[in-house]
């Protein structure tokens, strides 16, 4: 139920900062995110006043106080919480939730599952760069086996949780991917969560320059990028490779994916089919990293629902009715 | 009982009061039968005070003392404020009910039992060696035995009911023969019985001929000598509309007539279940075409989450649970305050620590409520008397929580949520009013510019034109709003919201004295539920010649203005609670007074006498 018929044009990206000094560190990946969303913001022209940014704790939740909308910093894991309450209360706003790898999987990991179960109609951004920034640098839920880190001296011995295979797990029905490096197709993917009706969460890859610099250069380096991503499109084959001559395809017999060379045919995107984003979400080296909208397969919103089951009452009933129901009885004097 | 004189032509004796008592199995429909008593009681004119006990297993294993379920209801004449502390009439549908039950039977007093129930396997269960009708073990009460399930079979027998269904229907026959004994009607009950199996007639109609049956067997010549009819008198009440309220539903009413009063368009209600707090959120989901959205949150923390969020958005947001759910909603609560955010909060309190008791009443949680958060953290904390005042402390914490910007909790507990009594029924017209208004001037905006009398920040909706701002739980400048990490700014801002809380005593009424004088030798000091048992005993005190006084105070945080110097105007201050002493801590370190804890944390309401007893102990003899 987001209205976005009431658009601003006029807004240039510029207009949707806030006057506060940016305080990440320098070099961090969340500048790039927050250029990207101004952008969107002002191609998508979103009306400020309608639009509110909420965000739980660790950096990427400083990001509200970057915006020149609404915006509410919150406590730690519980902006889904929030949001859903924002969205109950008037579901006319644009509400926008931003996370992190720990603030969203970690200590949020219960909300974020409720609110994409849901299917509240919220941009729910996760930052992932699998570490702890703002508590300097322990390893987070998304950090992979191995990681050194202030509680982890000998590295960590924990599985890490795929946040896109999470989302589709608990019943998003909208889950992306992108990387703060990726400009253009970062602006698009969160153009497209925007379009969603419903929670749509998007995953970014974001690196942190201070304790985890470098962790996804295997995937997101100019070098490398062509042939570790795969650029996923609805009703387009599965393509990946400087000149696109590798493909994905299922095994024939399994519910595996294998990279064959293009021409042997290759699997045709289809981001209505749970069950291939899920293939897609969890892609490890060998096989590429899935970028792009993974999974959209929209149905009536949360809050929607909520509403038509209130038969659109102005809430206005007769309180002395009320107070009246069921057996009363008078006393004379 | 008190007994008075024969009433003149009906045969029957006349009892200024009485206390009843169904006690049975957890799915024997004790609780139903006593509230279809108690609406035919409040019909029949009378005053009354229930006390529903249940436990928190929904079906203990049958017979077993531990699934033992019951119902208390003091009716009377005049002045009925507790449920009374000794039972007079107590219906034992089993031998459980009646091992865990009789204790508190007067001596004297009438037990009911249903003989059939009495067999070896639920006297085992019960732990009697030997069947108790059959030996002197009773020989203080008045026994009388009759087989219920055998009379409620040949009740419901032309209706065709299965053994099982026609042992479900023993209830409504017992409900009949106590309906009989005190002269009270059973169309309402009908009416009930006809609505509630609307789609199962046939169960209906025996339920009905149950009852019926009942209530035959005490009008005809079947009657064993004991059982006799008695008349209670009508109640002397201020003329009006009158029902029966549970706290519950006051605080649901309450909440929606404070929407209304505040002209706020939407409640957003959110709750997770939790004993004995759900029903707040049962009653409140059926109240949508009164402004009211309930959320069932997957936690307790996203349930205060999401009810801040709708506060944000310029809703009224109202979180409800018991103490382990309050404690969970902590973090919540600081950023209500960092933010300076309305918020309604309801504590069913129960006893505790941690899990506890789910079912049964404690007032554990006042430190809790005033002090339980990280940091200097500042809130509004009220508490209802009784369950009518629930109506009446839910509007005035919606009252405070707007006007002052601020978490406001609200100490109810499991006694108050599930108790009963008449209700004098408000018209909306009489009510408070007090409007809010949300800011939409641009000009001179930032979003903690105080007004200069309440220290209240403005509230924006977002969706606003140009007063478009952000907030968090970071510190933030007196001036500017804008985050600061400033030293002296923090020591400023922290003396604000203390003193804003503070100046909420410059709004609220005088603290009045209950009962007695406003100075004198003894003044007892309660809060929340207590309020009929230390008022009952202090008239008891009163009538012995005890110079004192009944204060009992609404307003815990912060308190009204004159408590400490009403307070110091009494030799001593015994002050009863249901924990371990905390309002008394609280007096004693607000007001340097040496008040004196008695607290009782057996999970039940005091009784009269426990505090007639402690006053006596004191003394409090006039000079």
């Amino acid at each position: 139920m987001t209205v976005t018929t009431i658009t601003d044009a006029q807004l240039a990206p510029k207009d949707y900062a806030s006057d506060q000094e940016v305080r990440w560190c320098p070099g961090c990946g969340d500048y790039a995110i927050l250029k990207a969303v101004q952008k969107a913001c002002a191609e998508l022209g979103l009306v400020r006043e309608r639009t509110v940014f909420v965000s739980g704790i660790g950096c990427a939740a400083r990001f509200p106080y970057y915006m020149s909308t609404y915006g509410f910093h919150t406590v730690h894991g519980r902006a889904p919480a929030i949001a859903t309450g924002i969205k109950l209360a008037n579901p006319a706003l644009d509400v926008w939730v931003m996370t992190g790898d720990g603030d969203g999987l970690s200590i949020g990991g219960n909300h974020m599952l409720h609110v994409l179960r849901r299917n509240v109609d919220l941009q729910i951004i996760l930052f992932n760069n699998e570490i702890y920034g703002l508590t300097k640098g322990q390893y987070s839920p998304t950090s992979r086996r191995g990681t050194r880190s202030p509680s982890t001296p000998l590295g960590s011995i924990e599985y890490p949780v795929s946040a896109c295979g999470f989302a589709l797990g608990a019943g998003a029905r909208f889950v992306a991917r992108s990387v703060d490096t990726m400009q253009a197709h970062l602006v698009a993917t969160l153009k497209r969560g925007h379009a969603h009706r419903g929670a749509s969460f998007v995953e970014i890859l974001q690196n942190c320059v201070v304790f985890n610099d470098a962790v996804f250069d295997h995937v997101t380096g100019k070098e490398v990028a062509a042939d570790a991503q795969i650029l996923v499109e609805h009703g387009k084959p599965l393509l990946f490779g400087k000149n696109k001559e590798k493909a994905l395809r299922l095994k024939p017999g399994k519910l595996e994916l294998e990279i064959v060379p293009t021409g042997s045919d290759a699997l045709i995107h289809d981001e209505t089919n749970r069950p291939l984003a899920q293939l897609l979400a969890a892609l490890e080296p060998p096989f590429p990293a899935a970028m792009g909208v993974l999974y959209c397969n929209p149905a009536a919103s949360y809050e929607q629902e909520v509403y038509a089951q209130a038969g659109g009452s102005k809430g206005t009933g007769d309180l002395d009715a009320l107070l009246n129901s069921e057996r009363t009885w008078e006393v004379t004097s | 009982m008190i007994t008075s004189a024969t009433a003149p032509g009906s045969g029957r004796e006349t009892r200024d009061s009485v206390v009843i008592r169904f006690a049975g199995d957890s799915g024997d429909g004790m609780q139903v039968t006593g509230s279809q008593f108690t609406l035919e009681t409040a019909l029949a004119g009378s005053d009354f005070s229930t006390f529903p006990d249940f436990p928190a297993e929904i079906r203990a294993p049958a017979g077993t003392t531990f699934g033992v379920s019951a119902f208390q209801i003091h009716f009377g004449g005049s002045d009925v404020m507790t449920p009374g502390d000794a039972v007079d009439v107590l219906v034992a549908m089993n031998p459980a009910a009646l091992t865990v039950d009789v204790r508190d039977l007067k001596v004297g007093g009438t037990v009911i039992v249903d003989t059939s129930a009495f067999n070896e396997r639920n006297l085992g269960k019960a732990g009697y060696a030997k069947n108790p009708l059959e030996d002197d073990s009773l020989a203080r009460y008045q026994v009388l035995k009759f087989d219920i399930t055998k009379l409620t079979a040949d009740a419901v027998k032309p209706h065709g009911l299965t053994s099982r269904e026609a042992h479900l229907c023993r209830n409504m026959w017992a409900l009949g023969l106590l309906l009989w004994m005190y002269g009270h009607e059973r169309a309402a009950t009908i009416e009930w019985l006809k609505r509630k199996f609307a789609k199962k007639p046939v169960i209906a109609a025996a339920n009905i001929a149950a009852l019926n049956a009942g209530h035959a067997f005490g009008e005809t010549a079947e009657m064993p000598e004991h059982l006799v009819g008695y008349v209670v008198p009508k109640a002397v009440a201020r003329p009006g509309r009158y029902r029966t309220v549970s706290g519950t539903e006051g605080l649901a009413w309450g909440l929606v007539a404070g929407l209304r009063a505040a002209g706020i368009e939407k409640m957003v209600f959110a709750g997770y279940p939790i004993t004995p707090a759900s029903a707040l959120l049962h009653t409140l989901a059926n109240l949508r075409a009164y402004g009211v959205v309930t959320f069932q949150a997957e936690d307790e923390i996203a349930a205060s989450g999401a009810a801040l969020g709708a506060s944000y958005t310029g809703a009224l947001g109202v979180t409800s649970s018991s103490g382990p759910g309050i404690a969970l909603k902590t973090e919540m609560l600081g950023l209500a305050i960092a933010t300076e955010l309305p918020l309604v909060v309801i504590d069913s309190q129960r006893a505790g620590p941690s899990t506890g008791m789910p079912t049964k009443a404690e007032q554990s949680d006042l430190f809790q409520a005033v002090h339980g958060r990280n940091a200097d953290s500042p809130l509004a904390v009220l508490a209802a008397a009784t369950t009518s005042d629930c109506f009446d402390v839910a509007i005035e914490a919606v009252r405070l929580a707007t006007k002052y910007m601020t978490p406001v909790i609200v100490l109810s507990d499991g006694y108050l949520a599930h108790a009963a009594e008449p209700w004098r029924i408000p018209r909306e017209a009489d009510l408070p009013k007090f409007p809010v208004s949300y800011r939409t001037d641009p000009e001179g905006f930032h979003p903690f510019l105080r007004n200069s009398e309440t220290l209240a920040r403005p509230w924006v909706k977002p969706g606003t034109p140009q007063l478009e701002h952000r907030i968090g739980g970071l510190e933030r400048d007196y001036d500017s709003g804008h985050i600061s990490y400033d030293p002296d700014n923090h020591a400023r801002m922290t003396k604000a919201r203390a003193d804003k809380i503070a100046g909420i005593a410059r709004d609220i009424p005088l603290q009045d004295v209950a009962l007695g004088d406003d100075h004198g030798a003894l003044a007892v000091v309660g809060w929340g539920s207590t309020f009929g048992p230390i008022h009952q005993a202090v008239k008891i005190a009163r009538d012995e010649g005890r110079d004192v006084s009944h204060v009992h105070v609404r307003y815990l945080s912060p308190f009204p203005r004159n408590l400490g110097d009403l307070l110091k105007q009494f030799d001593r201050v015994l002050v009863p609670e249901m924990n371990n002493g905390q309002l008394v801590k609280l007096l004693r370190a607000e007001y340097l007074i040496p008040a004196e804890p008695f607290g009782k944390v057996t999970g039940k309401p005091f009784r009269v006498t426990e505090i007639v007893q402690a006053i006596r102990k004191i003394g409090g003899e006039r000079k």
